[in-house]
Formats: C-alpha cells, sequence, structure tokens
C-alpha cells in the first residue's frame, strides 16, 4: 500500500502547478470562458512544448508518462479551472488511438496531439440516460470502400475547435469508430450556449462519407474502447473536480481567516468551522476514490466499480464543497466579478459529462448488489 | 502509488481467515456478532476472553511492536488485516482498550520497567483494560476533569468519580487521568497517568445500561484509592499528552468501516432473503458502499502514513468520525430495509439477522460520542488540520 506520488508524478506536478500559475491567472480563465473558442494556439503551443499534450501516450509517437501522470496534472488543471480543449484532446482521442489505432493511424495523428496541431474529441453521446451500446443510433452504411454516415451527436465536448472526432457509430453487428475530418461535406457543428461557458455543440452528420481506412480499431467491435474510455473520462473528469475543490476550499479558507464580525475571524465559529471539516473530509474521499480508480485504469485492472463510486462520490462532494464555499463568502461570492461562481459552474457541468451520480449509482448497483 | 497488499500481508490475511474459522466462536459467526454488539450476547466476556488468549498466543496482539517487547516489528498494515478478519468472521477477544489505547501509551511515554511489567500481559490476551478518562461533567473537556490524586510517600492517594468506563466490570486494569495540581496555570497541565489495579480497595464499580439494553458502560468511584508511584505514565503533570496519544490511538484502532462494511453486507444478505430489497433502497445502499469505501481508504491512509512514520495529527479524527459514522448509518439503513421487523427487540425470533438490526441500530448513537464526539473532531479537523482560530 502506497498513498505517496512516486518522483516523476511529483515531477508533473510541479511542472503543472508552475506553469498553469504563470500561464493561467484569473483573468484569462475568465477572458477564455467569454471566448468563443475558449483556447489561444499561443497558449496551446505552451503546452505541446512543456510536454503537456503527449502526456500518457506511448513514447515512441511523442508521447510522455501514464495515466497517473496525467491525472496529477489534471488535478492541477482544476485548481485554476482551466478551459481548453485539452480533455477532448488528450484524455478522449488521444487515448482511443493509442488503444484502438492502427500503427499508420498513431503514426498520423499522435505526433501531431502531441504536437500541438491536432485537436480531437469524441462524438459518442445521443441519449444522456443511455452510455450503453443502445444509445448509439448514429448509422454508418458500407458502400464500397467507404460509410456513409448519418445521425446526430450532441454535448460533443469542444466541437467549436476540434479537428477530428472520434464517431462512435452503428455498424451492421455492432458500434464501429470512425476518425472524422470534422471539415469534410456533410457536417454541420452547432455550438451550445452554456452557462459555465464551457465549449460543447452537437455536430449533425448528413451523408457523411468516411473511408474504411478511417475505422479504428475493428469493425462492430468498437464498445470496448468506449467502456474504457468512458472509464478514464470519468476519472479525468473526477481529477479535475477534486482540483477545483480544494481551490475553492483554499479560497474559502483565507476569507474566513480574514473576514471579520462580532470581533472575531468569522473561521473562529463552530457553525463555520464544521463546515470547512467537512469539505475537508469530503476533498480527501473525493481524492482517495479517485486516485484509486486512476490506478487500477494505469495497472489495466478492472477499474468499473471503482470509476464508478468515484464519479459518484466526487461530483456529489464537490458539488457540497462549492455550495458551502458560496456560503461562507457571503454575498461577495455571489457576485460576477468574483472567480467562484466559474468553479461552480463548471463542477456542475464535469459532474454530468459521461453520466453524473444517477448513472454511476445505477451502475454501482448492478455491480454490487 | 499502489493500492495493493504485499503479498506477504495477503498470505498473513490467508492464515488469521484460517484460524479464526478453526478457532473463532462458530455460534458468534452464524449469529453475525458486531464488534460493537457483542454484549448482547450471553456469556460473552469469557467467550471474549478466551479468544483474546488465543489471539494473542498466536502473537497477533503484538504484531508492530518492538521484538525487544515480544513484539513482531511489522507494519502495522498486519493488525489492520487481523481486525478487518475479526470483523468479516464476527469474532470477538480483541481487546482494544489494551492492545491499541494503554499499550502504545506505555510503549511510547512508559519506564521500561512499566514495559516490562505491563507489556506482557497484554501480549498474552490476559490481562485486560478499562479506560478511566471521562468524569461526570467533564467529557469533551477532558481537561476540566476534578478526580484527585494527593501525594503521600510513595503513593498516590485518589478520590474522584470516572464515567462512560467501558468494561470496567470485567477489567483488571485501569488507566486513569487525574488531577495532581489544580493551581497549574493551564488547567491541562496539572494531570497524571496512572495505572491502577482494579482490585485496590476504594474502587467501586456500577454498571449503566445503554439504550440498547447492553451492559458496556459503568461508573466508577474511586475512595482514598492508594496507586504507587511507580505507576505513573511519563511524569507527575504530564499526562495530558500521554492521554492525547491514547485517544489518537483509539481513533485509529477500531476499524468502523470495516464493522460498518460487514453489517451493511448482512443486511443486503438477509434483505434479499426476505424480498426487502426495492429500487430507493438498492441506490441508497450503493451509497452507503460508497461511504465505506472512502472510510476504508482513509483508514488505509492513516495506517500508511503510520507504516512510514508520518505524525497523525488531525487524521486520526477524520478517520474515527468517518467510519463511526458509516456504522451509524448503515445500521440506520439496516431499519429502514427491514421496516416493522427491524424495529423488533434483539429477542424476538421474528426479528432479522438474529436481533441484529435493532440492536447495531439502537448501539450505533453511541458512535458519534464515544473517543471524542462527532463536533469535537470537526473542532480537530479545523482547528489542528487547517488553522482555524480558537475562539477562546
Amino acid at each position: 500500500m502506497d498513498f505517496g506520488l512516486n518522483e516523476q508524478q511529483e515531477m508533473m506536478q510541479t511542472l503543472a502547478k508552475d506553469f498553469l500559475t504563470a500561464e493561467y491567472p484569473d483573468k484569462v480563465l475568465k477572458a477564455m470562458v467569454k471566448d468563443e473558442l475558449g483556447y489561444t494556439p499561443e497558449l496551446w503551443k505552451k503546452m505541446a512544448q512543456t510536454n503537456l499534450l503527449g502526456l500518457s501516450l506511448p513514447e515512441e509517437y511523442g508521447g510522455v508518462g501514464d495515466f497517473l501522470d496525467l491525472v496529477v496534472v489534471l488535478e492541477e488543471m482544476g485548481r485554476v479551472c482551466y478551459l481548453g480543449p485539452y480533455f477532448s484532446t488528450v484524455v478522449l482521442g488521444g487515448s482511443l488511438i493509442a488503444s484502438a489505432g492502427s500503427n499508420e493511424q498513431k503514426q498520423k495523428y499522435l505526433p501531431g496531439i502531441a504536437a500541438g496541431k491536432t485537436i480531437f474529441t469524441l462524438a459518442l453521446t445521443e441519449s444522456l440516460n443511455d452510455y450503453t451500446t443502445s444509445g448509439v443510433k448514429l448509422k454508418a452504411t458500407a458502400q464500397g470502400d467507404s460509410y456513409i454516415l448519418n445521425g446526430k451527436k450532441i454535448f460533443v465536448t469542444d466541437v467549436q475547435t476540434a479537428n477530428y472526432a472520434v464517431c462512435a457509430a452503428r455498424t451492421r453487428k455492432g458500434i464501429t469508430l470512425f476518425i472524422v475530418d470534422l471539415t469534410i461535406a456533410g457536417i454541420t457543428v452547432n455550438p451550445y450556449q452554456t452557462a459555465a461557458g464551457d465549449k460543447q455543440g452537437e455536430i449533425i452528420f448528413k451523408d457523411v462519407k468516411v473511408l474504411a481506412e478511417d475505422i479504428l480499431g475493428e469493425v462492430d467491435n468498437g464498445w470496448d474502447y468506449i467502456v474504457k474510455t468512458l472509464q478514464k473520462a470519468n476519472v479525468a473528469r473526477c481529477a479535475e473536480m477534486v482540483g477545483m475543490a480544494a481551490q475553492a476550499l483554499e479560497l474559502a479558507l483565507d476569507y474566513a481567516k480574514e473576514r471579520n464580525a462580532f470581533g472575531h475571524p468569522i473561521g473562529a465559529f463552530q457553525s463555520i468551522q464544521h463546515r470547512f471539516a467537512d469539505m475537508k473530509m469530503d476533498i480527501d474521499g473525493a481524492r482517495f476514490l479517485m486516485y484509486q480508480a486512476a490506478w487500477k485504469i494505469n495497472e489495466s485492472l478492472d477499474a468499473a466499480k471503482e470509476t464508478a463510486m468515484a464519479k459518484a462520490f466526487v461530483s456529489q462532494a464537490c458539488k457540497r464543497v462549492m455550495h458551502s464555499a458560496h456560503q461562507i463568502f457571503g454575498a461577495i461570492g455571489f457576485t460576477e466579478d468574483h472567480i467562484l461562481h466559474y468553479y461552480t459552474k463548471r463542477a456542475r457541468a464535469y459532474e454530468f459529462s459521461f453520466g453524473g451520480p444517477d448513472e454511476q449509482l445505477a451502475k454501482l448497483v448492478d455491480i454490487v448488489v | 502509488m499502489d493500492f495493493r497488499f504485499s503479498p506477504e500481508e495477503e498470505n498473513f490475511r490467508q492464515e488469521v481467515a484460517a484460524f479464526l474459522k478453526k478457532e473463532g466462536p462458530k455460534e458468534w459467526h452464524k449469529r453475525k456478532v458486531s464488534f460493537f454488539d457483542m454484549s448482547g450476547q450471553e456469556n460473552w466476556i469469557a467467550v471474549h476472553r478466551d479468544m483474546s488468549r488465543k489471539l494473542g498466543a498466536k502473537g497477533w496482539l503484538s504484531l508492530h511492536w518492538p521484538k525487544e517487547y515480544g513484539g513482531k516489528e511489522l507494519s502495522p498494515f498486519y493488525r489492520l488485516i487481523l481486525r478487518e478478519e475479526l470483523a468479516k468472521y464476527h469474532c470477538p477477544g480483541y481487546h482494544s482498550l489494551s492492545v491499541d489505547f494503554v499499550a502504545p501509551a506505555i510503549l511510547l511515554k512508559g519506564s521500561d520497567e512499566l514495559k516490562k511489567r505491563f507489556l506482557p500481559g497484554i501480549a498474552s490476551g490476559e490481562v485486560m483494560w478499562c479506560e478511566g478518562l471521562s468524569e461526570p461533567g467533564h467529557g469533551s473537556d477532558l481537561a476540566a476533569i476534578e478526580t484527585f490524586a494527593k501525594e503521600d510517600g510513595d503513593f498516590y492517594v485518589v478520590n474522584g468519580q470516572k464515567i462512560w468506563t467501558t468494561y470496567a466490570h470485567f477489567a483488571d486494569w485501569m488507566f486513569l487521568l487525574a488531577r495532581t495540581d489544580r493551581n497549574a496555570e493551564r488547567n491541562y497541565r496539572g494531570l497524571t497517568f496512572f495505572l491502577v489495579d482494579m482490585k485496590t480497595p476504594g474502587i467501586t464499580v456500577n454498571p449503566i445500561i445503554n439504550m440498547a439494553g447492553h451492559h458496556d458502560f459503568n461508573e466508577v468511584f474511586l475512595d482514598d484509592v492508594r496507586i504507587p508511584k511507580e505507576n505513573i505514565v511519563d511524569a507527575v503533570n504530564k499526562g495530558w499528552y500521554v492521554a492525547m496519544s491514547v485517544l489518537d490511538n483509539e481513533r485509529t484502532s477500531d476499524l468502523g468501516y470495516a464493522i460498518a462494511g460487514t453489517l451493511l453486507d448482512d443486511i443486503i444478505e438477509g434483505a434479499k432473503e426476505m424480498d426487502m430489497l426495492n429500487a430507493r433502497n438498492k441506490i441508497r445502499m450503493a451509497e452507503l458502499y460508497t461511504e465505506c469505501e472512502i472510510a476504508r481508504l482513509t483508514h488505509y491512509h492513516v495506517t500508511w502514513m503510520l507504516s512510514q512514520g508520518k505524525p497523525l495529527d488531525y487524521y486520526a479524527a477524520i478517520c474515527k468520525l468517518l467510519g463511526f459514522e458509516a456504522i451509524q448509518h448503515v445500521a440506520e439503513f439496516g431499519l429502514e430495509v427491514f421496516k416493522n421487523y427491524g424495529i423488533l427487540s434483539d429477542h424476538s425470533p421474528l426479528a432479522p439477522l438474529y436481533g441484529r438490526i435493532s440492536s447495531c441500530y439502537l448501539r450505533s448513537f453511541g458512535h458519534s460520542m464515544e473517543a471524542g464526539t462527532s463536533e469535537m473532531d470537526r473542532d480537530v479537523i479545523a482547528q489542528r488540520g487547517m488553522g482555524l482560530p480558537r475562539l477562546r
């Protein structure tokens, strides 16, 4: 049993913390939330130069480190409430291509991801209540050497910036994954207006022609890769939420130590202290569950149960921490100028992405009852 | 990062499981008796003492002690594994008041002579201890206790009263916190930690029955009880620090998560048999499963800190709070699952799980008070852990 970070993980943590502190102050966050694309090519390039974009990808294609290193970095990203196509590109697209791609596909896409030249996303969701194969209805019909895609994907992250999407489609006997260039004919991208400013949207596929060589993995056998990717995606979201909650706690703690009422810092009152104790326990518990699931994924062990527990709890704990932080900040935290609501809104958005507590608990019931 | 036990630790788990299957009280296993519910069983003290000696004979009550005092110098994970298996097997005999409360205090602060006198009896499972800390009026505010020990030659003469003294009615020895200086600048600086033979004249033990109908607690009266000076742990007026080390050990000793988790498994099994599981309590069950998991990982984390020699600090409070509240939540859930059957008396032949639903539920009210109330734990976390100021 070992709860410590190893040298490499500690190094990644410091690297990410230093980089984000310098490059992602509150004013950048606020600008990115307002920005249509939510990222700047300049920062993206710097992230590539810092080796952040190749994290957890195979070394021979420009990658570095493993999934635990990635999770450590995502926690730091959560701390600054980072917004950008990092999750979509590295956690979704990158890991799918690394796990399911042919050598040619890996060679074609992964170095580009690591170098900051290619932005990826995953086009999966069609129904928010169904993250099983039956939720995938978008049709891919074979036609000679190609497939014709028709249907619609909703809540696709970073559609605004993605060059490619891995699209899960229904083929004759199962689910097949296609790498789709989002600039080709028949594709319509409609961005959503989100409360948190995170970039999402829908993709409509109308007679989109994709070559058979762009099939990722095997025909009809794409679902297993999606299951693994959903686990990674949920744990990655957990890592971001843990970082966000930890930062909200720290902000509220600083405030409670200096804000005076009745002649004392408000942090001296027991009603406030007990809130903090609960926040602390929520965050610790969330972090343990998250790292346990991440470790299992990293060791290629079955992580279905651990992931479901982590996502169900972390998102609820993160919500409680945000709500408590608001109560501690009082009216000032309720203003648009204050940074806290950026965290609160994003936390709620991440909670529901790829299956929220309801879906995770239902999954857990199937596993343990 | 690694969430696995080592192969050696896994072997030890197998060894314990095999031993308990052979030597554990079968009736208790069948009846699924919970650690905190032992006193509801007939003849339980004899069973508890018998198992304690058996565990002592295996060397399992001194797993992580120094070899010098008969220990095996193993990592604290061995103790944790032993207790997980004991919980799983519903097996008594682990008298944590001796093994995990007083023994570490003696090891940490006791003289060589005290170690030689008292540790062997604890390691063998022969001698059982109780804890003389709380007094009427002074529980959470422990530093204000009034029981007074007056110096008299080679002795101290103690007068006063202790309360909530678990197992004092059969304990052989008691560790006692008493005031030796009424004029100390800060009240906690006037306290001394004594080891007291329960057969000493002047000690009267009266039972207090808890709301589950069981006899764990007692009140203990001390009238001119003479304690030899050599029975002082550390030094006169240094008792507070010894007591605090006892409390930290107490907060990390009993595995709340294992007791809660075993109870949850038993509830599910019983509910399936009686067809009492509905959609709502299946979801609740998944939440509780997660809660127990967090308490488990928290305990593993603390045990890992111990194994690395890191100071536990406020993590002991978190550990206790999460584990013991998990038992409360699971016990409460049991009642909700079994409804009318759940609230039958533990003596009713119709009561599910041998009456454990109501008795564990009723017993669980104490879990947010013993070893420091949940409120005190939250104070500790906020003040010691997060640097929030104390209101004076």
